[in-house]
């Protein structure tokens, strides 16, 4: 399949190999920023075909996993309320909250729809007026645009039964959330390369600067990730800390801009509490003012939720490359996709969940 | 997953942890096995269920008869490739195949939902006929219910079978042996999506049509060919990987397959990298894995991509003994992973 096929060519990704091990003198550590990222390369094996001292740690990108608890509880609150439909992207439905799941209250009789795009909710509005539809918003800059565009045709439609639940959150805070982290042992970032096709990646140039740390914007398939992997160490070893763009088949370094313009009309940069790591300063996007008739907070009165985690859960430091999957007690044990006891676990991008699908359980402590 | 050693009747339910039944336990993976293991097995038990196959085979009066039941709940009834009735028919049809048995004789049971078109029923009523047909099988005896409206998804049929299995054919998870060669009868994931891109109203360049097809006729020309098949089974919720991560542990060996082999078209695989799903759980309505000794291999597979339904037909993997119970596949980029159950079905991912 053209775009793919030649990004997973088995000859190609060992050359690339072969390259990394040829540069790489001494031990490294890099770190995959997005989830999608992290699943590929466990499911691919990438790891297996890197030198031993070079140590991929997973990142904070997996929206589902950072979603807070609270958020959960409260789209559980609204989609078992009568008269609601409540939507949401499918890996969503399995994570957990205090409260239980979405799929729970599905199994209940509640009115909890998978959807494949925002439009699609604003659609079952204008379909169901009797209606309160409810989408859940989560995601990071990548899905930000379309949350946007439904806020703006429901405006400028005037449709009245639509709201949001809105959790979005922005990857560069939470990058230097990281680095100014005294536990931080990342040494170069593999930057989420669908996150700059909306943003570009002018925000992450002033980072690789204060924390004289590569950033390469990176692609999703195996050899995208191998050159991603090859060009950081190749700064690493030269000393250089740049921003350098391996997915440039889909990323200019100006990003969309009219994406950009209706992400800055619809939301403003607001604090977000990330699941496991804690309240981040300017790390979310919340609806502007004029446009908070449509947060699902305020029309049905549930703000302010608190929640307590289950302290058991490592997620927030897997999230911050700190720990692996398979140094949490729980893991594989106590929390499995059955049984989770945190997001990491269920959602497809979660670096947990990675694990416990693709690797064999006595084979973690071998990398 | 534990046997339910720890069952007993001061136990009000075995599965405990689930104060309701979800949709996944009904998706094919863990949760429906969990079902099967710790609440129907542990008080139905007996020699044929504990085979777990897809059908029972029982001896009587000295004939080896094949027994098999499937209920289809598919939505929409009438999808690219196929409908609910052609479905109900096959997919007894294969069940019964898969047992290495030759079809003979299918009951079916209409559930109608009130104000289902007539036509409607007419259609699927016909393809079940046309199905039957080229399954060389008759529809013996059937049940017709109608329920309120709002009471059922329009239809529901379920179909029962049995059919004639020779004397010296024996087709079980439990005859597998290592050095098995592994062999898949055509490109997967077609059904899964064809009904996915109907019910969610997704449109594709090209229609995903599903691949609902009967199977019995090739595996009838494996046995009289005498291929030594040891294990078939057909690949239809939770997709290859499920069928062989379940044959790998009621077999205890381990089953090592290649991703660079498997095939899946490109429409199919476009859509599933679209979705953030893995072909390898998606459902198929037409397409079996055989577990074959490995002298037979060869000729096993020129039979198969001699029959229209097995054309696509490829050596994806072989058995070995150990580590017993697990399956692994070599990825595209050639290194190793396992292959393990999903708990439900797979969802689609945010992005």
């Amino acid at each position: 399949m053209k775009f793919v096929d030649e990004y997973r060519d088995a000859q190609l990704a060992d050359q690339y190999a072969r390259a990394v091990a040829r540069i790489t003198t001494r031990p490294w550590t890099i770190m995959e920023v997005c989830g999608g990222q992290t699943h590929t390369i466990v499911r691919f094996g990438i790891d297996e075909l890197l030198p031993s001292n070079i140590t991929l740690v997973h990142g904070p990108g997996c929206p589902v996993c950072v979603t807070p608890v609270e958020l959960l509880d409260q789209a559980v609150e609204i989609a078992s309320r009568p008269g609601v439909i409540f939507c949401s992207f499918g890996d969503m439905l399995r994570v957990p909250g205090t409260r239980g799941d979405l799929l729970s209250v599905k199994a209940r009789g509640g009115d909890v729809r998978i959807v494949y795009s925002p439009l699609d909710a604003l659609r079952l509005a204008q379909k169901y007026p009797e209606k309160q539809v409810v989408f859940f918003a989560v995601g990071f800059e990548t899905t930000a645009p379309a949350t946007a565009m439904a806020v703006y045709q429901a405006s400028q439609q005037g449709i009245s039964n639509f709201s949001l639940l809105v959790s979005h959150v922005l990857v560069p805070p939470a990058m230097e959330a990281i680095l100014a982290s005294p536990d931080n042992r990342v040494q170069g970032f593999l930057a989420a390369g669908h996150v700059c096709t909306v943003m570009g990646y002018t925000e992450y140039e002033p980072l690789a600067e204060k924390y004289h740390v590569p950033i390469v914007v990176t692609g999703f398939e195996p050899v995208d990730l191998l050159q991603g992997v090859y060009m950081c160490i190749k700064q690493l070893e030269e000393g250089r800390a740049e921003v350098e763009n391996q997915y440039a088949r889909s990323v200019r370094r100006e990003g969309n801009q009219p994406a950009q313009q209706l992400i800055r009309e619809i939301f403003q940069i607001v604090p977000r509490k990330w699941r496991g790591v804690g309240e981040i300063p300017q790390s979310g996007l919340g609806l502007q003012e004029r446009y908070q008739v449509f947060d699902a907070e305020q029309r049905f009165g549930i703000a302010g939720y608190t929640a307590e985690e289950s302290g058991e859960c490592l997620g927030g430091l897997i999230l911050q490359g700190v720990k692996k999957p398979w140094e949490c007690a729980a893991f594989g044990t106590r929390c499995t996709p059955e049984h989770p006891l945190g997001a990491m676990m269920v959602s497809s991008e979660g670096a947990c969940a990675a694990y416990y699908r693709y690797r064999r359980p006595t084979s973690h402590e071998t990398r | 997953m534990k046997p339910a050693d720890g069952f007993t009747l001061s136990c009000p339910i075995p599965i405990a942890e689930y104060p309701t039944v979800l949709l996944a336990h009904g998706g094919g993976g863990k949760l429906t096995r969990a079902l099967i293991e710790h609440m129907f097995l542990p008080l139905f038990r007996n020699p044929q269920l504990e085979q777990l196959h897809d059908g029972a085979v029982l001896e009587l009066a000295g004939t080896k008869l094949a027994f098999t039941t499937d209920s289809y709940v598919v939505h929409p009834l009438i999808f690219p490739g196929g409908d609910i009735g052609q479905l109900a028919v096959n997919g007894t049809v294969n069940d019964l195949a898969m047992c290495g048995a030759r079809p003979l004789s299918l009951s079916a049971s209409f559930i109608i939902e009130e104000g289902l078109p007539m036509e409607t029923l007419w259609h699927i009523v016909q393809s079940m006929q046309h199905a039957a047909a080229a399954a060389g099988v008759a529809i013996v005896t059937g049940d017709t219910k109608v329920v309120d409206r709002g009471k059922g998804d329009g239809l529901f049929i379920n179909t029962a079978g049995v059919g004639i299995v020779a004397p010296h054919v024996s087709i079980a998870p439990g005859n597998v042996r290592p050095g098995d060669v592994v062999l898949l009868s055509g490109d997967i994931g077609r059904h899964g999506i064809a009904i996915m891109a109907v019910r969610e109203g997704l449109a594709f360049e090209s229609v995903i049509e599903s691949d609902c097809a009967p199977l019995a006729g090739l595996v009838a020309a494996l046995l009289d060919a005498g291929i030594a098949l040891h294990c078939l089974r057909d690949l239809t919720r939770g997709g290859l990987a499920s069928a062989l991560v379940e044959i790998a542990e009621t077999a205890q060996v381990h089953i090592a397959v290649d991703e660079r082999i498997i095939p899946v078209t490109d429409d199919v695989q476009g859509a599933c990298e679209i979705l953030g799903l893995d072909p390898l759980y998606v459902a198929n309505e037409g397409r079996f894995v055989a577990f074959v000794a490995p002298a037979d291999a060869g000729r096993a597979l020129e039979i198969m991509q001699t029959h229209p339904p097995g054309a696509g037909a490829a050596r994806i993997g072989s058995v070995a003994e150990d580590p017993a119970g697990l399956v692994t596949m070599t990825s595209k980029i050639g290194a190793s992973r396992i292959v393990s159950l999903l708990s439900g079905e797979q969802l689609p991912r945010i992005c």
